[in-house]
């Protein structure tokens, strides 16, 4: 320290040698504040590309499922005994049976009824399905013997996949050493491969991993949100022309105003909440229906499509309505003809996002049952049915392995409809973008 | 402190009148100033002498307040800008690598046009530059400090009873005079003020006016201002500006009695501005 | 007849009504010619036909649509109980429950019992006698609904002020649509809270340490009922919203303050919109990437340190939802420090004041409110937040602060109690609503501080 450190300086001289003295300092807290703030950046974007890269990498094999061929004998002393070639007795035949015998005619050293039953486990319980539709359609098909391209079991699958660990002690994986055997020898002449899995987006839920697809959740979500897009569109544009072009300005609209923000920020679950008692236990609504799905989540979306509607509106300078005005257009002229058609990207763009966060919810439509374990694709509004979210959350609590890769690739599935959503928010935003 | 010598300026320059002075703080030779594709401040020559004032004046977007906020390079802190040209203070050019912006700013104090007092109290808006500097050691030297440049300011007497007031709760005469206090609390050699009094009431205004006559023995002052009366009061030196060309330096009397270029002579017998 | 039918009749019935008027307009002055003796243009008639004829109709499709399962019930159950001994309430409701699934098509009608399969038979005949007579009724007002507005067209009829005024009543009624859905919520769920503390004391719920209602079966049992102290939730709530804030707060803050006053606009460009990707991202995935990706991870790391790391940890659940609240801070950060006017900036810089001294000591200062209010609306989000603790956080009411064990939330017991059959009368469905009145009143009262102090930071700087 020099003696110009001690007490006050005075002049510029004595001042700049303080200032000088403190620099290295100030400049080191410098390096480490904008570090901080580097590294809280760094930290946020590598938290993104964990996430997806953890789905992707989880889900991406969704696209591909394991396929078994079986010479398959369509033995009339099992599907007709009676000769009858009544749809009705195809129908409940024991399709079963022949797969059984397909894999006994492959393995034929396979003796003793618990090694038996671990051979019939490679086979997934829909190649019964399969053959039986095959028979109902051509019974000319009985009698004969085909080579037929069946579902594998969801752990062949897995250990297909490598998601099985060869080395992992007996015990402790899903799949016997005599099962892994049997998988080598059918892979080894190619009997057993991976495709390109269909089943995964034109089936609905099911309880075995590899039947189990998309296709149930993703035509719910869709009728729900038709059904929120019809209602929450025009209520919230009409309320925020309403709020932005006549309402007076008192206590009446104050209160709605308000209101409407404070709505923004309820939790999700309360609207659940609302619905379960509202619209099912007072009204009488069938539970699990998109119906009441939708109108939960339009109450859920209306206040920010309001607020985007009314900032939309809220950009179109005052001189548009004025020179309408000055015409002798009325203000519902106005607004019609030249206000609400400057707004509608602006309106358009708050619409798509409200949506897009309608899509993504699941807590308030737990509550009103659309959690129940459906197989069918729902028909129409009323139907029970369930959606996308909410389906990932119900195959996230399966133990089985197969079930963590339909998990991520119906996650992918979502991410990619939000992708489309708000990407087109975008687009839509910076094409028809004005600033006057 | 290596002194380089500062080049004398160049033949042929534009600018009417006498640019430099003897043994100025400032020397500027050949500045300009880009914004973007916007050419602000054409190859402005000019010398700011030590305890005087210098006013700077000329019409709207003449370029005055972007070469005042070249001295203390706050135009760093705008994006699209770009500086060229020797600006020195004390012979030492203040763009030089080893100069520091830090060093630099505590050198060369800045008022602005609107006051911006921080949101603390009184007390720590004067204390906020010693305090980043480190210039007092314990909270008695920094009482001290504060005392000294609140009275400087001609504002002690008005607030030692409510330093721990927000700074903001002053009027705008007071909120200016407190940001002037702010700025004389790190010893500066130049004070560099904004159009300190443009948003200011008449009367505060002539209170500002006084208290840059006196601030004047101590400091450089250099003042840019829209009222030539203002300018014609309190500096001892006049700069017209045109839009970003440096017209007429000279003394101030002589600039509005005798004025020798046409555009400054339009100015001030008031057929523009 | 199905009511989406009755709707497209409805519809129908408008245009036809818009013609009718409009039609009826210009014959009332002569023909086409005249039409400038109109008070109004032609279209305007229709329009004002139009409306009168759909509002009433849709009035009346509406409330029937709403209360016609519930009267049809009624009727049937009376039907039910006629000529037996009365039937015990919790009897009957499982009665309804097989009644409803059997005209659901979702129960066979051989699975269940003879009455409830007359019933069954009787509810379908008379919903399609209800089809009919809705059709009937609905119709049957907006007709005469236009039949009145065309008797009263005539050239001096205001149609178009009139017409208008209809309209904007109509968006008054839009905007109202807000109001009623929080009088709904504080009506449904006060209503049903009101029952469960007519059951459960107060001080049981709010100061009681042991939370266990699934054994609270039927309303019947109160006797050994589970216990419904709710303490525990909300020490678990407010343990897992800390981990989410205390990993949420210094990161938004930070990424914000780097974006808005260090990064070049490049970067910003890139980054911003990729930060607020994690805004987007469904909460279930969050809640899925903490159950299968955070929550092994952390207990291995916990086990390499000699520490027991509950498999659904609060320290998991907490983590993640601080991830998905990260650019919520950042981005109201964002707009706060960027609200903060440049010459306060300016007036620091021109004191010498290095960057980071004039954002830490007059850009953040100046900024404090509005990033308070900020985080507190943050808060309320963690607070409400569910599907990442239904996925990721315990069932168990754990009374704990250490962030490594189980806990369970407020927003986890609402959804285990009320998901899966439930009968309205059980204190076990009713504490859920007792529970959900806490979480919406705490989150409003949050919400209502924080934009109250985030709107007077922006009226300051405007």
């Amino acid at each position: 320290m020099n003696s110009t450190s001690n007490g006050v300086p005075r002049t510029a001289a004595e001042t700049q040698v303080r200032v000088r003295a403190g620099l290295a300092r100030r400049y080191r807290a410098e390096r480490r504040f904008r570090a901080y703030g580097l590294a809280a950046v760094a930290l946020g974007i590598s938290f993104v590309v964990f996430l997806f890269g953890t789905v992707l990498s989880q889900g991406l094999s969704v696209l591909r499922q394991g396929y078994v061929q079986l010479d398959i004998i369509y033995d009339p002393e099992v599907i007709d005994p009676a000769g009858t070639r009544l749809p009705d007795d195809l129908a409940v035949a024991d399709y079963q049976a022949l797969v059984r015998a397909a894999l006994r005619e492959r393995f034929p050293d396979v003796e003793g009824r618990p090694a038996l039953r671990e051979l019939y486990g490679l086979v997934s319980s829909a190649a019964s399905v399969e053959l039986q539709k095959r028979v109902t359609a051509d019974p000319g098909l009985i009698g004969q013997r085909q080579r037929v391209t069946l579902l594998a079991d969801d752990t062949v699958d897995m250990l297909l996949k490598g998601k099985v660990s060869r080395s992992a002690p007996e015990d402790e994986r899903r799949l016997s050493d005599a099962q892994v055997a049997w998988v080598d020898a059918l892979r080894a002449d190619g009997a057993l491969q991976l495709r390109f899995n269909r089943a995964f987006f034109t089936n609905g839920d099911s309880r075995d991993p590899e039947q189990a697809g998309v296709r149930g959740a993703v035509v719910g979500s869709f009728l729900t949100l038709l059904i929120t897009l019809l209602l929450s569109f025009p209520i919230g544009v009409g309320a925020a022309v309403y709020l932005e072009e006549f309402a007076p300005r008192n206590r009446i609209t104050d209160i709605i105003e308000v209101n409407i923000n404070n709505l923004a920020a309820v939790p999700s679950i309360v609207f659940g909440l609302l619905g379960l008692a509202m619209f099912i236990s007072f009204f009488g609504m069938p539970r699990s229906a998109p119906l009441v799905g939708g109108l939960v989540l339009t109450l859920l979306t209306l206040p920010t499509v309001i607020i985007a509607s009314r900032a939309a509106l809220k950009a179109v300078p005052p001189s548009i309505r004025e020179a309408a005005l000055g015409m002798g257009a009325s203000r519902w002229q106005t607004v019609v003809h030249h206000v609400l058609p400057l707004a509608m990207p602006g309106v358009l763009t708050g619409a798509i996002i409200g949506m897009a966060r309608a899509l993504g919810e699941s807590a308030p439509l737990l509550m009103i049952g659309m959690v129940a374990f459906i197989v069918e694709v729902p028909a129409g509004a009323l139907d029970p049915s369930t959606v996308l979210p909410v389906q990932v959350f119900l195959w996230s609590d399966l133990p089985e392995r197969g079930f963590v890769e339909r998990t991520s690739g119906a996650i992918i599935v979502l991410l990619l409809f939000l992708i489309v959503m708000n990407a087109t928010a975008v687009v839509l935003r910076n094409k028809f973008e004005k600033r006057w | 402190m290596s002194d380089k010598a500062v080049p004398p300026v160049r033949e042929g320059i534009r600018t009417i009148g006498q640019v430099t002075v003897p043994e100025p703080v400032f020397a500027c030779r050949d500045v300009n100033v880009h914004y973007g594709d916007k050419h602000a401040i054409k190859d402005v020559n000019i010398d700011i002498g030590r305890a005087e004032v210098l006013a700077m004046i000329g019409p709207s977007g003449c370029g005055k307040s972007t070469f005042l906020r070249c001295l203390n390079r706050m135009n760093d802190t705008i994006e699209s800008a770009r500086v060229t040209g020797l600006i020195a203070l004390d012979g030492q050019d203040i763009h030089d690598k080893r100069r520091d912006v830090v060093q630099l700013r505590a050198r060369v104090g800045m008022v602005f046009q609107k006051p911006n007092p921080f949101p603390k109290s009184i007390y720590e808006n004067v204390a906020y530059g010693p305090r980043i500097h480190g210039l007092a050691a314990d909270r008695g030297e920094l009482d001290e400090i504060v005392n000294v440049s609140l009275r400087r300011a001609g504002l002690w007497e008005e607030v030692k009873d409510r330093l721990n007031n927000p700074g903001t709760s002053l009027s705008g005469g007071q909120q200016q005079r407190l940001c002037i206090a702010r700025a004389i609390a790190v010893n500066p050699d130049v004070i560099l003020m904004d159009e300190p009094c443009s948003a200011l009431d008449p009367i505060a205004t002539a209170r500002i006016e006084d208290l840059i006559d006196e601030l004047r023995e101590s400091y450089a002052i250099c003042i840019v201002t829209h009222s030539m009366q203002q300018a014609a009061r309190v500096s001892q030196r006049t700069a017209y500006f045109h839009l970003g060309d440096l017209i007429e330096v000279g003394e101030t009397k002589k600039i509005f009695t005798n004025p020798q270029a046409k555009l400054t002579e339009d100015y001030i017998t008031g057929r523009f501005g | 007849m199905s009511p989406s039918i009755v709707l497209l009749l409805i519809v129908a019935l408008a245009v036809l009504a818009f013609q009718v008027g409009k039609a009826r307009a210009i014959a009332v002055v002569g023909g086409h010619r005249e039409v400038r003796n109109l008070h109004s243009l032609p279209g305007h008639y229709g329009l004002l036909t139009a409306m009168w004829c759909a509002i009433p109709a849709l009035f009346v499709f509406v409330a029937w649509v709403a209360f016609q399962d519930n009267v049809l019930t009624r009727l049937v159950t009376a039907q039910l109980a006629e000529g037996q001994q009365p039937i015990p309430a919790a009897q009957m409701s499982l009665m309804l429950n097989d009644l409803r699934n059997v005209v659901a098509g979702s129960l066979p009608a051989s699975s269940v019992t003879e009455p409830v399969r007359l019933a069954a038979a009787e509810f379908v005949r008379l919903k399609r006698i209800a089809g009919f007579s809705l059709a009937g009724v609905a119709l049957g007002a907006g007709i005469l609904a236009l039949l009145w507005v065309r008797a009263r067209i005539r050239p001096d009829l205001r149609a178009r002020n009139e017409y208008e005024r209809l309209v904007e009543w109509a968006l008054f009624a839009c905007s109202a649509v807000a109001v009623l859905t929080t009088v709904g919520i504080v009506l449904s769920i006060v209503f049903e809270a009101g029952r469960f503390f007519s059951i459960v004391p107060f001080t049981e719920f709010f100061f009681g340490t042991n939370w266990s209602p699934q054994m609270a079966i039927r309303a019947d049992q109160i006797g050994s009922s589970g216990a419904f102290g709710a303490v525990p939730l909300f020490v678990g709530t407010l343990l897992i919203s800390l981990v989410a804030m205390v990993v949420a707060v210094p990161l938004g803050l930070f990424s914000a303050i780097y974006l808005a006053e260090y990064a070049a606009p490049k970067l910003r460009r890139v980054v911003k919109p990729l930060l607020e990707v994690l805004a987007g991202v469904p909460t279930v995935v969050y809640g899925f990437f903490a159950v299968t990706t955070i929550g092994p991870m952390l207990r291995t790391i916990g086990e390499s340190m000699g520490l027991t790391v509950a498999g659904e940890s609060a320290l998991a659940a907490g983590l993640v939802m601080g991830i998905m609240i990260i650019p919520f801070v950042s981005s109201l950060a964002d707009d706060m420090i960027t609200a903060v006017p440049q010459s306060l900036r300016d007036g620091a810089y021109a004191l010498g004041a290095t960057r980071s001294e004039t954002i830490r000591q007059v850009v953040l200062r100046a900024a404090l409110p509005g990033i308070v209010g900020g985080i507190l609306l943050a808060v309320s989000r963690a607070i409400g937040e569910t599907m990442i603790v239904v996925m990721a956080a315990g069932l168990a009411a754990n009374m704990t602060f250490n962030p490594l064990e189980a806990v369970t939330t407020v927003t986890v017991q609402i959804v285990t109690l009320l998901v899966g059959d439930q009968e309205f009368d059980s204190p076990k469905t009713l504490a859920a609503f007792a529970l959900g009145l806490m979480l919406f009143l705490v989150t409003l009262l949050l919400n209502v501080i924080a934009l109250y102090v985030v709107r007077k930071y922006r009226e300051q700087y405007e």
